[in-house]
């Protein structure tokens, strides 16, 4: 239990230490953002919300439920495809559609030529740098999150519970909207906090959409002002926001319980689609794909090809390589520290455990930016007391041990992200029934040994998932790593980064690329898992 | 299943633990950077100098957060030098307080007054002009020459700049404070902001590819932009380019407003000779030809021409308050943005 709190403490620490930089402002920054900007900021980071938070709502869960319970032509196809978007960043795509769809771009160019338009004024054409086209860019990238958990769920629900829905004359649409979605509520929510959450931090799409979130405020206070404090004090207020939806994901599966009574399993009939219907949910999926990754692959695997020669270089295999082991360190912490806490929160459901799970979760809420500055505040201190002491004492220097190492950015990575291992850990450690640990506590087994011999076990879909979501995640983080990265370390994120902020989109296609690239595998992989499908199913191993 | 994900776990950290330089500080001669320019564009000289000095440069390349870390990492900070790419950056340092003096006399032989600190806590590599630009098709270039010209009704909603947030506008809308006071250059920014012709978004090549297509027909660019878009082999940003007169504004009085990268010697430096040796190196004619050509900016160095495509635009008049003064008024220059909700 001590080990499991210290744990979480250290996990905190960033947390903590962005609240502690909040404390000291160079100047209280309120008065000037409350008569001037503050009021749009925050109206348009709920716009932000909502319509992302809507938007990847219906795409995952109507996809997730096509493809779990009916049949339509290429519904095998579609059900890995899905996924596929995850592995495009939302700073990626923003840059690719911004050059599609910008008044300057290749489209509305030959549409003015095809008609013989001469300026912006003889037509119309949805704007793509605004807020719609950043709620649109956020929620094709996003979606995955929410398909994935609520597929999942929806192949996992009780067949009986459907059974009974059906045999009482439920027809598909109202056995969806009283059994399935409630049921599955709990993994629905879990995936649109993620969204919501990443929606909340991102800074590339925003900023590069000029559309003014509260993060466009937060930069400001810092890079533009010179006022981290005040900066951070913003990430705070954020913060609530962040609060709300925890509380709102915690309120949403608060009264209800539900376990698998049972281990017997059979596949449930899928509805058959034909015609029209069949059709309609053919395109829908179709177009999720097209748009969401076949549209800016395709797009940067042209230019990556144009450019390959100057791209690909030395220097880059040891950026893609640098990528992927951090990624899959991180990827491995996450999921052993997501566990610890998953399971610390079961085992004792005292108050105190569980708000330190839950803050330990905020990470994910905050830019990666000020994560890093939460990082970058408590590691640095912690080197320079050391070395100040060892100097005092020994008289020697141990100068910075952890600041400006890989460990600070890995350190990052797991803070960053945990919430998303820790949410799906918790989620899957929900459905086991507690009458197993009971069985095993009472023929003696201990706590680590029922972790080992029965969770673990029953849990290597959900730690699974929550891997190849972190992997994925490190993959394209980008903020974090540019601050704490050490000497001559560049992943390709920051690689594409240095080019695509000087909107040389060409020049960075072949990095971005391979990050979609990589992307990919943990995306295969983690089909290959869910396409086990029901439990009862034959179980294909990895 | 389990030892194959044991020895795949270590095999992933000791690869890791390898392949990168966990101590950047083992190697004997050598020098940190912490740099805002980009890695691209400060490889070939950085090669240079080992190549003359055998002296191993470590680069910490591109990073929002520098001032926070040496701040934070204090005199134990492994920087010996930060490369900056805007006089906010340089002004940052000193209000921080993480950079030291330096003065040699190879510095200042080679550096005008103008573009350092009088106190030697930083130095200026390059200067790049912030100017008009228009499209040659739709306007004389007689027809507007000054930055507050921007501001003449006539322009209405024909003007295109990125948001005025970013560092370079920030520092643009600083000069006109430091010339004209608070008071003028609100007046000047809503006459600006109500010339726009789109909200402002893109990055600075945007504007000007904006301006080609017809969005506007007025833009505001970094000069250095202009050149490589010019040299850079690449069909369509020439097109962009060669739609579009540049135009230094304000040479008949005060001048056009200009930017400088820079550097400057970290309080903490490990490596302090071999720190000052690079900025020496990095302020003589060689480097400094190949640092501003890299670019397309002008050398600070007065006894350096600038390369090709820069030179062919003839000589300028460059704004001559000192850019230390400029970068006093950034943040009244924030607060007005935000007052005239310029992004808005």
């Amino acid at each position: 239990m001590v080990s499991t709190l210290a744990v979480a403490l250290i996990v905190c620490l960033p947390i903590l230490s962005v609240l502690y930089v909040a404390l000291f402002p160079e100047e209280n920054i309120w008065p000037h953002l409350i008569d001037t900007v503050l009021p749009r900021y925050i109206k348009t980071t709920i716009q932000l919300l909502v319509g992302v938070g809507l938007l990847t709502f219906v795409f995952g869960v109507a996809s997730a439920w096509l493809i779990s319970m009916c049949r339509f032509p290429g519904r095998k196809l579609f059900e890995w495809a899905l996924l596929l978007p995850f592995a495009v960043p939302a700073y990626v795509i923003a840059y690719v559609y911004t050059d599609m769809l910008e008044y300057s771009g290749w489209v509305q160019t030959g549409l003015r030529e095809w008609f013989g338009w001469q300026t912006a004024r003889d037509y119309w054409f949805p704007e793509i740098r605004s807020l719609g086209g950043a709620i649109l860019m956020l929620s094709l990238v996003l979606y995955p999150y929410v398909y994935m958990l609520s597929r999942a769920a929806f192949l996992e629900q009780s067949e009986s519970l459907m059974m009974a829905s059906r045999s009482l004359g439920c027809s598909p649409w109202k056995s969806f909207w009283r059994v399935s979605l409630p049921v599955t509520r709990p993994a629905i929510a879990i995936g649109l906090t993620l969204v919501l959450l990443e929606t909340l931090n991102d800074f590339g799409t925003v900023d590069y959409f000029a559309v003014q979130t509260l993060t466009r405020g937060l930069f400001d206070t810092w890079l533009n002002m010179g006022n981290i404090g005040g900066a951070a004090q913003i990430a705070c207020f954020m913060l609530l926001f962040v609060c709300f939806f925890i509380w709102l994901e915690r309120r949403s599966r608060a009264r209800q319980k539900h376990y698998q009574p049972t281990d017997r399993y059979k596949s449930l009939p899928r509805y058959q689609l034909t015609g029209g219907k069949a059709l309609a949910a053919t395109l829908f999926c179709a177009s999720l794909i097209t748009l969401g990754f076949l549209t800016p692959f395709c797009i940067l695997a042209n230019y990556a090809y144009q450019y390959f020669e100057q791209s690909f270089t030395n220097d880059f295999i040891t950026h893609a390589r640098n990528s992927f082991l951090l990624s899959s360190l991180a990827a491995l912490a996450t999921i052993a520290i997501g566990l610890i806490l998953a399971y610390a929160r079961r085992l004792n459901r005292s108050r105190a455990v569980r708000s330190i799970v839950a803050v330990s979760s905020l990470g994910y809420a905050m830019p990666g930016a000020v994560l890093a500055i939460g990082v970058l505040v408590p590691f640095a201190a912690f080197d320079n007391t050391l070395d100040s002491f060892l100097r005092q004492h020994f008289g020697f220097s141990s100068g910075l041990l952890l600041s400006g190492t890989i460990i600070a950015v890995l350190f990052a990575y797991v803070v960053r992200f945990l919430a998303v291992s820790a949410g799906a850990l918790q989620a899957g450690l929900d459905q086991i029934t507690p009458s197993m640990d009971m069985a095993a506590q009472s023929l003696g087994s201990r706590p680590t040994a029922i972790l080992r011999r029965i969770h673990i076990p029953l849990l290597k879909r959900s730690m699974l998932t929550a891997a190849i979501i972190v992997f994925v995640d490190c993959m394209k983080e980008l903020p974090a790593t540019l601050i704490l990265r050490p000497f001559n370390f560049e992943t390709l994120a920051t690689h594409v980064h240095q080019y695509a902020m000087h909107e040389l989109i060409k020049e960075s296609a072949l990095g971005a690329l391979v990050i979609v690239a990589i992307g990919l595998i943990p995306v295969i992989l983690l089909n290959r898992s869910l396409a086990t499908t029901r439990k009862g199913e034959p179980l294909q191993r990895l | 299943m389990k030892k194959s994900f044991r020895h795949l776990a270590s095999t992933l950290i000791f690869g890791t633990l390898l392949s990168t330089s966990l101590v950047p500080a083992m190697a004997a001669e050598q020098v940190n950077i912490y740099s805002f320019r980009q890695p691209y564009l400060m490889q070939p000289i950085l090669e240079a100098f080992t190549k003359e000095t055998g002296i191993k440069t470590n680069v910490v390349a591109d990073g929002t957060g520098i001032l926070e870390r040496l701040k934070r990492e204090g005199l134990n900070s492994p920087a010996d030098i930060v490369l900056t790419v805007d006089i906010g950056n340089l002004s940052e340092l000193v209000k921080a307080n993480v950079a030291q003096p330096v003065k040699t006399e190879t510095l200042e032989q080679n550096i005008p007054a103008q573009y350092r600190d009088p106190n030697g806590i930083w130095y200026g590599l390059t200067v790049r002009a912030r100017n008009i630009f228009v499209a040659t098709d739709r306007v004389k270039p007689d027809e507007i020459k000054s930055y507050e010209d921007l501001a003449d009704p006539k322009w209405k909603g024909r003007i295109c700049t990125r948001s005025g947030k970013h560092p370079y506008n920030v520092a643009l809308v600083a000069s006109m404070i430091a010339h004209h006071g608070e008071k003028e250059a609100e007046q000047w920014l809503r006459g600006l902001k109500a010339n726009l012709a789109q909200k402002p978004q893109g990055a600075d090549r945007a504007q000007l590819k904006a301006l080609k297509e017809g969005v506007c027909d007025v833009a505001i660019m970094n000069s250095y932009y202009y050149g490589r878009m010019l040299t850079e082999d690449n069909p369509e940003e020439l097109a962009i380019a060669k739609a579009a007169t540049m135009i230094f504004p304000n040479q008949e009085d005060r001048g056009a407003h200009v930017n400088l990268s820079g550097m400057a010697l970290t309080k903490s430096a490990p490596n302090k000779e071999n720190a000052i040796k690079l900025m020496e190196y990095l302020s003589k004619p060689a480097a400094q030809q190949l640092y501003a050509q890299q670019n397309s900016e002008y050398p600070v160095n007065p006894a350096v021409e600038p390369s090709g495509v820069v030179a062919s635009w003839g000589d300028f008049k460059a704004d001559s308050l000192p850019l230390a003064e400029v970068a006093k008024h950034r943040e009244a220059a924030v607060r007005l943005l935000d007052k005239v909700d310029y992004d808005g």
